[in-house]
C-alpha cells in the first residue's frame, strides 16, 4: 500500500501527487486515525437526531390538514399553506394569548435579569467571606425543587386553605384562593420563579467576579473610591460581557417561559391571564380532539419569534459592543 | 470615633463612614433574602407536624403547635407515593447510567481538536438549543417510535441534554493536559484505550456533576410522564404528587364543614408529602454544592 511510504520522507515521497490529491490523502488519514471520536459521537448524534431533529421535520405538518396518525409526506397528504397560521391570527384567542406571554415574559425578565446580578455584586462586596459562602448555598437551595413542588408550595400558601388564608380566617376574615383570582396569577408565578431560581442565575456572575484582579481593586481603593463606588466601576465593568452573553441567550428564550409551571398553576379563574402560547399549543395539540396541524403551526410561530429575537439581541450587541454570540 | 482611629493607624484599608453604611446595608439586605428563602422552607416542616387544626386556624406560623406525627404515619399509608417514588428511583437511575454513556464520550470527543468534521458537529448540536420542533411533532415522533404509554418515553428523551454536552466538553478541554494525551499515544495506546484508562479515572468530577444534574433533571420532571403515560402504575412521584398537591386547589370550592374537615386531612397530606419528595434531593445538595457551583463556572468559561 502506498500509505506505508509515507515516513519521515513522506514529502519527497507524494511530491509527484497533485495538491488535490494530497489533500484527499492527508485527510483520509486523519479520518482513519480519529475514527474512534466519530464511534464516540454516534450515542449522541442519534439521540439528537432523533428527540430533537425528527421533530423539526415533522413541523411540516403545520402546513397541512393533518390527522393523527398520518404520515407526514404521504400520497394523500392535503397540503394548506399558510392557513393554519391565518387561521390563529385571525383566532379570538390569539390577541390575548401573545399579550399573556408578553406581559408575564416581560416582567419576568425585567425582574428575573437584574435580581441575579445584583445578588452577585453583593455577596461578592461582603465582608465576610465564610457568611457569603453561608448565604449563596441556601439561595441555591430553592432551585432543586421541582416545579410540582413549588407549585404545590405556592397553594399551600395562597391557596382557599393556605397560610395566609388561614391568618386571615383566624383574624376574622374571609378566605379566597388567590389560585382563582387572575390578579394573583403573574406576581405569584414572577416572584415564585425568582425565589427559585435567584440564587442559582447568580453563580455564573459570582464566578466572573471571582476573576476581577485585585489590582484594579487596589488602585481604586488609593484612589479614595469607597467600596460602593468600587462595585459600580470595577466590578460591574467586569461582568458586563457575561451580563451581555446572558442578556442575549434569555432576550432568545424570551417567549419561551416555563409553561410546563403556567399548566400547573392554570385554574378557570385565572385562565384568563394564564393561557399562554405555549400551553394553548398544548391543549389544541394533545388533548380533547387534538387539532394537531394547527397546535404545531402555533408552536412553529413562537419559536420563530424566538429566533427572531434572538438575532435581533445578538446583531444589536455586536454592533455596541464586543460581545455577541456568533 | 473608632472610624477615625482605624484610619489613621491603617491608610490602606480605611473604613469611611459611607464604607460602614455600605456594608452594613449590604450585609442586612442579603440576611432579609436569606430569610424569605428559608421562611417557606421552614413553613412547610412546621406546618407538617403541627396539628391540623392550629394550622388551618393560622396558629401555625412561627414554630410548631401540638406537635404530632400523624401526617407521616398517613403517608406510610399512601400507596401511590410510594409506587411513585419507586417508578422515579428506576427513571431516575436508567436516565443516569444511560446519560453518561451518551454525554460522556461525545463531550471528549467533542473536546478533541482532531475529531473529523468538528465545525459541523458543533452546530448540528448547537441548532436545537435555539430552535426546535414543539410539542406536537416531538409527541408524534414519540408515537411513532412506540413510545406512548411505555416508561422509555420518560426516559429516552432525557439522556442528553446538549447544554451538559458542551459543559462536560468545556472541562475536558479544561483540564485534561494536551500532554498527558500525547504521552499515553506515544507509548502506543489507542483512542478508546485512552478514554477509558487514562480520561475517565481523571474526570470524576465531571461525572458526578452530569450524575446529579440528570438526576435531580429526571426526578423532578413531571411533563413527559404527563403526555406519554396513562397507567397509573407506572406514574413517576412527580406525577403523583401533582394530584395531590395542585389538582384539589382548581377543582374544590365553595364552603362548609365537610370539606374543611376534607382539607384539615389533605393539607397535611401536602405538608408531609413535599418534605418526603424533596428531602433526597434536598439532602445531597449540601454536599454536592460545590462540584454544582463548578459545573456552572465550567460551562459558563465558554458560551
Amino acid at each position: 500500500m502506498r500509505k506505508v511510504k509515507a515516513g519521515p520522507n513522506g514529502a519527497a515521497l507524494t511530491a509527484d501527487l497533485s495538491p488535490s490529491k494530497l489533500r484527499a490523502r492527508r485527510r483520509w488519514r486523519r479520518l482513519r486515525e480519529n475514527h474512534p471520536f466519530l464511534v464516540m459521537l454516534i450515542p449522541a448524534v442519534l439521540v439528537v437526531f432523533l428527540f430533537n431533529y425528527l421533530p423539526i421535520y415533522g413541523v411540516l405538518i403545520a402546513f397541512q390538514d393533518f390527522m393523527p396518525g398520518d404520515p407526514i409526506l404521504g400520497k394523500y397528504t392535503r397540503w394548506i399553506g399558510f392557513e393554519n397560521f391565518t387561521r390563529f391570527f385571525t383566532d379570538v384567542q390569539f390577541w390575548p394569548l401573545m399579550k399573556n406571554t408578553f406581559l408575564l415574559c416581560i416582567i419576568g425578565f425585567v425582574i428575573g435579569f437584574p435580581l441575579p446580578i445584583i445578588i452577585a455584586l453583593m455577596l461578592n462586596a461582603m465582608k465576610g467571606r465564610r457568611m457569603a459562602k453561608v448565604l449563596q448555598t441556601i439561595f441555591n437551595g430553592p432551585h432543586f425543587i421541582s416545579l410540582v413542588v413549588l407549585v404545590g408550595m405556592l397553594t399551600l400558601f395562597f391557596g382557599r386553605y393556605g397560610l395566609v388564608n388561614n391568618i386571615a380566617a383566624g383574624l376574622g376574615g374571609d378566605r379566597k384562593s388567590y389560585f382563582l383570582e387572575s390578579g394573583a396569577f403573574r406576581p405569584l408565578y414572577i416572584l415564585s420563579s425568582n425565589w427559585q431560581d435567584f440564587g442559582w442565575s447568580a453563580i455564573i456572575y459570582i464566578a466572573a467576579l471571582s476573576n476581577v484582579d485585585p489590582g484594579q481593586h487596589e488602585a481604586a481603593i488609593l484612589d479614595g473610591a469607597s467600596r460602593f463606588q468600587r462595585v459600580l466601576h470595577v466590578d460591574l465593568p467586569a461582568i458586563m460581557p457575561m451580563v451581555s452573553v446572558m442578556l442575549i441567550m434569555s432576550i432568545g428564550g424570551l417567549m419561551g417561559v416555563g409553561y410546563e409551571k403556567a399548566l400547573l398553576m392554570q385554574t378557570d379563574g385565572n385562565l384568563g391571564v394564564s393561557e399562554l402560547i405555549a400551553t394553548y399549543v398544548y391543549k389544541q395539540g394533545l388533548t380533547g380532539v387534538p387539532d394537531q396541524g394547527y397546535a404545531t403551526a402555533i408552536g412553529l410561530f413562537n419559536s420563530i419569534i424566538n429566533v427572531v429575537l434572538l438575532i435581533i439581541a445578538n446583531t444589536t450587541s455586536k454592533k455596541f459592543s464586543e460581545n455577541s454570540l456568533w | 470615633m473608632s472610624v477615625k482611629n482605624t484610619a489613621k493607624k491603617r491608610p490602606p484599608i480605611r473604613l469611611g463612614m459611607g464604607d460602614k453604611v455600605f456594608y452594613t446595608i449590604n450585609a442586612l439586605f442579603l440576611g432579609l433574602m436569606a430569610l424569605i428563602v428559608i421562611y417557606p422552607l421552614y413553613f412547610i416542616v412546621i406546618a407538617a407536624i403541627s396539628d391540623p387544626d392550629a394550622v388551618l386556624g393560622g396558629k401555625v406560623v412561627l414554630y410548631p403547635v401540638q406537635i404530632t406525627m400523624d401526617g407521616f404515619k398517613r403517608i406510610l399509608q399512601e400507596k401511590s407515593i410510594w409506587t411513585g417514588y419507586l417508578n422515579t428511583i428506576i427513571y431516575t437511575a436508567l436516565t443516569v447510567v444511560l446519560a453518561l454513556a451518551v454525554t460522556v464520550p461525545a463531550g471528549w470527543a467533542l473536546s478533541r481538536k482532531t475529531v473529523p468534521g468538528k465545525k459541523l458537529w458543533m452546530i448540528y448540536f448547537i441548532i436545537p438549543m435555539f430552535f426546535g420542533g414543539g410539542l406536537i411533532p416531538f409527541y408524534n415522533v414519540m408515537s411513532s417510535l412506540g413510545l406512548v404509554g411505555s416508561m422509555w418515553a420518560v426516559v429516552l428523551p432525557s439522556i442528553l441534554s446538549v447544554w451538559n454536552l458542551f459543559m462536560t466538553k468545556t472541562f475536558f478541554e479544561s483540564s485534561i493536559p494536551d500532554g498527558l494525551v500525547e504521552a499515553a499515544k506515544i507509548d502506543g495506546a489507542g483512542e478508546y484505550r485512552i478514554f477509558t484508562s487514562l480520561v475517565l479515572p481523571l474526570s470524576k468530577a465531571i461525572l458526578a456533576v452530569m450524575a446529579l444534574y440528570y438526576a435531580i433533571g429526571q426526578w423532578n420532571s413531571y411533563f413527559n410522564a404527563m403526555i406519554f403515560l396513562q397507567d397509573e402504575a407506572k406514574y413517576p412521584l412527580q406525577l403523583v404528587l401533582k394530584e395531590i398537591l395542585i389538582a384539589s386547589e382548581s377543582t374544590m370550592g365553595g364552603s362548609g364543614e365537610t370539606i374543611l374537615e376534607q382539607y384539615r386531612m389533605a393539607n397535611q397530606i401536602k405538608y408531609v408529602s413535599v418534605i418526603v419528595s424533596s428531602v433526597p434531593v434536598l439532602m445531597l445538595y449540601p454536599f454536592v454544592q460545590k462540584y454544582f457551583s463548578q459545573g456552572v463556572m465550567i460551562g459558563s468559561l465558554k458560551g
